[in-house]
């Protein structure tokens, strides 16, 4: 009797894999949480199919509840591939469990028809695909979560890298532009990677342009006041530019002492002083000179 | 007895430092320094840490003492060669060493302790020009 029910399954599935596939396409686009923008009819059908075709496999071969078994091994690949692809594509957890838990219904209705008056053999079939649905259904989610944690830490250590240029800008003089809030762990990555620059170019100074920070409070200005100090050990000196007039208002309010560093508005005065420190200077050629002066110029 | 050897290099004084320094060492380089300082008559002293990883809060007072005290002497002191590891620990520390001038190698230095000695060196062949081309 054991042994009947089980291959009932088993052949209830193979004989009428096309119509339950029918049947969970129908739901599934008919579903209120069917995401049409994010993926084609012909993808979910495939998906679909493949699913269903290793999911009999499985049945067939592995013990029914167990889906650590390495008889589900494919079916596990799938639903793990099926996950991380929706949760880089953009759908809620709820939705790319939804994909398996939807598969319920057309089974449930195939097995019923087909479980013949033997109510107790089409119950436990029943209890065994809920469960097995129950169980992939988490494991789904768990390696959604997964790989949406893998994507914000990927994300993080990019950011971190991206927001930390040092620019060299000419002979002796580094620029370090700025963007994004400042906080102790990026304050430490920028102090390094302009010390290290420093050292690698033999540059006497730095600009560092606060244009794209947010907000300065007394602990973003305590950070640049440390990169200074610390590149001022090193024997370079360091100019901080882009200082907007609202983050002006705000370090005299909060009674920041920025006097022993030399602040300028914006990234061409400071550079401008970086030429003069080092012993240089902008002129304008002698052509355009007489440009200006004569200003007709047809191309200009 | 162990010491850190004091090179005289002009009407300068030229420190470097190659090996740990523990506190007794500091201590016994401050009094040679300031007595050569006396003796040779120096206008400056350049002192090279660029072989030093690690330096401590007492060695970093003992420098900023040091700076000090030449400068009642009448001599400048430059400290060199710093890494970045030892500049962001003092900074760390809270030791930003104010009294410091300092400077990113020996060459760049020595033109610090010739610009303040008041002594002109006309050597500026890389003080190039910055032309606008249209």
């Amino acid at each position: 009797m054991e042994k009947n029910r089980a291959t009932s399954l088993t052949e209830i599935l193979s004989q009428h894999e096309n119509e339950i596939l029918e049947d969970w396409m129908a739901l599934q686009l008919a579903a209120s949480t069917r995401r049409a923008d994010l993926i084609n009819d012909a993808d979910l059908r495939h998906q679909s199919r493949d699913f269903i075709a290793a999911f009999r496999q499985a049945i067939a071969t592995a013990p029914v509840n167990d889906i650590s078994a390495p008889g589900w091994d494919t079916v596990r690949g799938l639903v793990a591939e099926i996950s991380r692809t929706r949760a880089r594509q953009g759908f809620t957890p709820s939705e790319t469990a939804t994909f398996l838990f939807s598969l319920k219904q057309p089974l449930f209705r195939a097995v019923s028809r087909e479980g013949g008056g033997d109510a107790a053999a089409v119950a436990t079939d029943i209890w065994n695909v809920s469960l097995t649905l129950d169980k992939l259904g988490l494991f789904s989610t768990e390696i959604y979560q997964k790989s949406r944690e893998e994507i914000i830490s990927r994300q993080q250590r990019e950011l971190l890298e991206l927001s930390t240029p040092v620019v060299k800008l000419w002979d002796g003089i580094l620029a370090l532009p700025l963007i994004g809030t400042l906080d102790s762990e990026r304050t430490q990555i920028v102090m390094e990677s302009l010390l290290q620059t420093i050292v690698e170019t033999g540059a006497g100074i730095a600009i560092i342009d606060i244009t794209g920070v947010p907000t300065v409070d007394t602990l973003v200005a305590q950070h640049l006041l440390k990169t200074v100090a610390a590149a001022r050990l090193m024997g370079a000196e360091c100019i901080i530019s882009g200082i907007r007039p609202q983050i002006a208002a705000t370090i005299v309010h909060l009674g920041v002492e920025l006097n022993s560093v030399v602040t300028k508005a914006t990234l061409a005065d400071a550079f401008r002083i970086a030429l003069r420190r080092t012993g240089q200077t902008v002129v304008p050629s002698a052509k355009n000179n007489q440009e200006a002066r004569v200003g007709t110029h047809p191309d200009s | 007895m162990e010491r850190i050897p004091i090179l005289k290099m002009g009407e300068f004084l030229l420190v470097s430092i190659q090996v740990d320094m523990h506190d007794r060492l500091a201590m016994t380089l401050q009094e040679d320094l300031t007595r050569r300082i006396v003796q040779d008559r120096a206008h400056g002293v350049l002192i090279d840490i660029s072989s030093l990883d690690v330096v401590d809060s007492f060695i970093g007072r003992m420098l900023g003492h040091i700076a000090s005290m030449s400068r009642i002497l009448d001599a400048e002191t430059v400290v060199v060669g710093m890494r970045p590891a030892v500049a962001i620990t003092l900074v760390e520390l809270g030791l930003s060493l104010p009294g410091i001038r300092t400077a990113l190698n020996v060459e760049k230095g020595m033109d610090m302790l010739r610009r303040a000695s008041g002594l002109k060196h006309f050597e500026s062949g890389e003080g190039g020009h910055v032309s606008a081309e249209g």
